[in-house]
């Protein structure tokens, strides 16, 4: 595999990232987003160790690794455990209709390219031209947190966020330090304990995981 | 010999190991309070002999305390003013202690003592730094500690919401003021041009370049936050809050000591400090002075409870304190040494004097109130009767404050006055013709402190009961807080009698911040007669003036008990009328009321008189109900719009919290852009 394949490669699974990213926007299904997710995961786990390949940094195949198992099996199994147990399987319904959304996300990827360009004019690392998709991954993580009602989107959001900074990591200095990494990569495992239990407990509370129930809390003059 | 500044140490780490250690006594209690309050009473004793050794000597001693953060040590001094002021503190410190130990056993069983000693010690230990300290961040601890302090003491009895909310007030505004003298001690550390953290003691602001306008800046902050403290009007408003519901122990130290922290500050930073000034910092501290002492005595004689009745006194008085300190420094400013020292010594005796008076006053209303449960003074009357021992020892206190001759509150306010009539000799046309005015504004606020205390001896000691419950149940005080009275009105008497040794006494201040020494003229008759500039001008003699009131009495009272003739009781004359009851004497509202007409616009006074006519003939009136609430004005004015506006302000800002995630996110989604935007 020469260099310039791996750059090819890597441009594809970035935009098969983005893509996942929107279609994250774009899927009503609960269980649909999980699927979406994992997928995201493992396209990610791929960039990575194309990357790891074709810039010779070894330590990014145990990412690519780690990611592997967390995002494409662990919390995809979390979260479908969860689904499942809490029985919510219904359409889930957005605060901004679907295609308005699709509009805003191509805006925040213009605005991630424009962002970028003085980067990409400066660095000469070979995955300088995914540095803007990683960060649209990250707002569009971001929108779906805003734009959504349901708690589990909330939360699939946020994990899509730290994809896509995981992402932008990786494009814009090859990974970082490993000890970072797995930090991380423990941080994350434990907010998906906490969330379930959040998740439990919300349920309970309010009978429903729509976050609108909970403007109930709200201090009243 | 141990040096003055080893034995106001000693005294210091005396409290502090006493609130350290009280807890642990706090299961004998009956060995608890007297161990603790009277080794109190030693500290204080400790203090006193330390600042009386450093004013007479006039030496200065300073230390300096590797504790605190790294780099920067805390730094201790004793000078004559320092020494000064740790004389007001250990006095009254010693004799509150005494009388505490009377006082806090009303509180037997009820509530913790180990609360009590704790903070009364800290209290102590952290007014003592006050005084001690010499850098700014060594002062604001211990200003601190004096606060929070005396915070939770005034929250002790914490069940009454009336108790907080005085808390919170004074809490609030000491706060201010904190943050006030913070941002002075920055200026004047900043423009002091010392690097690193040097400029934060108290020797580089000595030697501080500053310009006019920066010096101006830190001397109205510091004016300020100190004025906050001392409740200067209109930031007095925590006063008669604060005061009355906190124990009367703590009242006494509070009003006769803590508000001298900050003549102490004032002083520190006017003459010590910054040392040269233009006339008009001291026109703003007398003009404000002369406001609290009229206004101060004018709110007063509206109070019908006695405890806040005496804070509003403290206003006052703290009013005639600035008046002294001002034409100190109109004085200084106009390099007239000899006269700006007149007028430093009668605001400092007039401080001594106001703390032995007042905390008599305030250890009075405490015994009253230990004895009757009462603070509304409609509801006292003839105590004379059931407290021999207290009324005429609060009588003493009465006499001090109008005053009067021969006690403390006459000399100082005597030289106040010596001070103004002196002001003609100023080099200013302006000054010339208003200052004197303010002498006449002095004399109105003594003939009205003395109006309103014939009313409050009057209505409290004389006359009859007017309470709901039975007067025999009343009892005299303990020895204890007797003591603690009696050494008082002693102090009262003798600074009455012998303010040429006082004055003597205090010389080494005035020489070390005027540059003018006054004992040798004032003392030139010897300590018989005090003639404070020239004896052709004016002279006063305490020893004379209590000798002539002793032969005038024991004149009258042999002339009038010359027959053996015994005293028979018999019930009031009523002039026919049968139905005399205790509740038809004169009141205190009825005794303030000709003030309350003519002097009214001053007061936000509401007054309703309701008849509810007799069942049987309208033509007469069944019962008559008179409702009568007056309010200070400042809290209309200045305080009620910042309420309301902070209140406003928060509600705007209370539509943030929208309650919806989504919303929150959004704001966070938003500033990320709009960073993004402009940084990227």
């Amino acid at each position: 595999m020469t260099q310039a394949f791996a750059v090819q490669l890597n441009s594809l699974l970035a935009a098969l990232i983005l893509l996942t990213a929107f279609a994250l926007l774009a899927q009503r299904k609960i269980l649909g987003l999980v699927h979406i997710f994992a997928w995201q995961g493992f396209f990610l786990a791929l960039s990575t160790a194309v990357i790891g390949y074709a810039s010779g940094e070894h330590h990014l195949y145990i990412s690519s690794l780690l990611t592997l198992v967390m995002k494409v099996i662990l919390l995809p199994y979390i979260l479908y455990t969860l689904v499942r147990k809490l029985k919510i399987h219904r359409d889930i319904d957005a605060v901004v209709n679907i295609p308005t959304t699709m509009l805003l996300g191509i805006m925040l990827v213009v605005f991630s390219y424009h962002l970028t360009a003085p980067i990409r004019e400066l660095s000469n690392l070979m995955t300088r031209s995914t540095l803007a998709v990683a960060l649209a991954t990250v707002m569009l993580g971001m929108l779906m947190m805003v734009t959504r009602r349901h708690a589990v989107t909330q939360i699939l959001g946020f994990l899509a966020m730290e994809n896509g900074l995981f992402f932008a990591a990786t494009s814009a200095t090859y990974g970082m330090p490993m000890v970072v990494e797995l930090g991380v990569a423990l941080d994350l495992l434990i907010a998906a304990f906490i969330f379930g239990i959040f998740f439990f407990h919300i349920n309970t509370t309010f009978e429903s995981l729509d976050v609108e129930q909970m403007a109930k809390l709200k201090e009243t003059d | 010999m141990p040096a003055s500044l080893d034995i106001a140490g000693f005294a210091v780490l005396l409290l502090l190991a006493l609130a350290v250690l009280a807890p642990l006594l706090s299961s004998v209690r009956t060995i608890q309070i007297p161990l603790a309050f009277s080794l109190s009473a030693v500290a204080s004793l400790a203090a006193v002999v330390a600042g009386i050794m450093t004013v007479a000597s006039g030496s200065v001693a300073s230390a300096t305390i590797s504790i605190g953060l790294p780099g920067l040590p805390f730094h201790l001094r004793l000078d004559p003013l320092a020494g000064f002021f740790l004389v007001v503190i250990g006095l009254m410190g010693l004799f509150v202690s005494i009388y505490s130990i009377g006082y806090v056993k009303g509180y037997g069983g009820v509530r913790s003592m180990t609360q009590m000693i704790c903070f009364y010690t800290l209290f102590l230990a952290g007014m003592l730094l006050v005084v001690l300290a010499d850098d700014a961040y060594f002062f604001l601890v211990a200003w601190e500690l004096m606060a929070a302090a005396s915070y939770f003491l005034v929250m002790y009895e914490d069940e009454k919401g009336e108790n907080r909310r005085a808390a919170f007030l004074y809490l609030l505004i000491a706060h201010v003021g904190a943050l006030a003298i913070l941002l002075a001690f920055g200026v004047m550390a900043g423009q002091s041009g010392a690097p690193g953290f040097v400029g934060y003691t108290f020797n580089a602001m000595r030697s501080a370049q500053l310009s006019s306008g920066w010096a101006a800046a830190a001397f109205f902050l510091a004016f300020f936050g100190f004025a906050a403290k001392a409740g200067v009007i209109p930031l007095h408003v925590w006063l008669p809050e604060a005061h009355p519901v906190a124990p009367s122990n703590i009242s006494a130290l509070m009003s006769g000591v803590m508000l001298k922290t900050s003549i102490y500050g004032i002083c520190r930073f006017a003459f010590d400090f910054i040392k040269v000034f233009p006339w008009w910092w001291g026109g703003v501290v007398l003009a404000l002075g002369l406001l609290s002492a009229v206004l101060g005595v004018l709110y007063a004689l509206m109070q019908h409870d006695l405890k806040r009745l005496l804070a509003y006194h403290s206003v006052e008085n703290i009013g005639i304190i600035l008046i002294g300190l001002g034409l100190s420094m109109i004085f200084a400013a106009f390099q007239m040494p000899t006269l700006a020292a007149l007028a430093l010594v009668a605001a400092l005796y007039h401080t001594l004097n106001h703390a032995v008076f007042k905390g008599l006053l305030f250890m009075g209303a405490g015994a009253v109130l230990h004895a009757t449960h009462v603070r509304n003074m409609e509801e006292m009357g003839g105590l004379i009767h059931r407290m021999p021992w207290t009324a005429p020892l609060f009588l003493v206190g009465c006499v001090s404050i109008s005053a009067l001759p021969p006690f403390n509150g006459f000399v100082s306010e005597w030289l106040t006055f010596q001070a103004f009539l002196l002001s003609p000799a100023l080099p200013h046309p302006l000054l010339k013709l208003l200052i004197p005015l303010g002498a006449a504004l002095l004399a109105l606020t003594g003939a009205l402190a003395a109006a309103c205390f014939v009313k409050v001896f009057g209505v409290v000691f004389l006359g009859q009961w007017r309470g709901h419950q039975k007067p025999e149940r009343i009892h005299e005080v303990g020895p204890s807080m007797l003591v603690g009275m009696l050494l008082a009105a002693i102090s009262c008497l003798l600074l009455g009698i012998f303010p040429t040794w006082v004055i003597g006494w205090l010389d080494t201040i005035p020489e070390q911040l005027c540059g003018a020494k006054l004992a040798e003229s004032a003392g030139k008759f010897g300590w018989l007669w005090l003639t404070p500039i020239a004896h052709e001008r004016a002279s006063y003699s305490g020893p004379v003036v209590f000798i002539g009131i002793l032969v005038v009495v024991a004149v009258t009272w042999l002339l009038l008990h010359v027959h053996a003739t015994s005293v028979s009781r018999v019930p009031i004359w009523d002039c026919g009328f049968v139905k005399l009851t205790p509740r038809m004497q004169y009141t205190a509202s009825a005794f303030s009321m000709p003030i309350r007409r003519v002097l009214g616009f001053l007061f936000a006074v509401r007054e309703q008189v309701e008849i509810v006519p007799h069942t049987n003939h309208p033509a007469l009136p069944g019962s008559l109900q008179y409702r009568l609430r007056i309010r200070d004005r400042f809290w209309n004015w200045l305080y009620a719009p910042q309420g309301d506006a902070a209140y406003w302000v928060a509600r705007q800002v209370g539509r943030l919290q929208q309650g919806r995630i989504q919303i929150y996110l959004l704001y966070s989604f938003v500033t990320l852009i709009v960073l993004l935007v402009f940084l990227g």
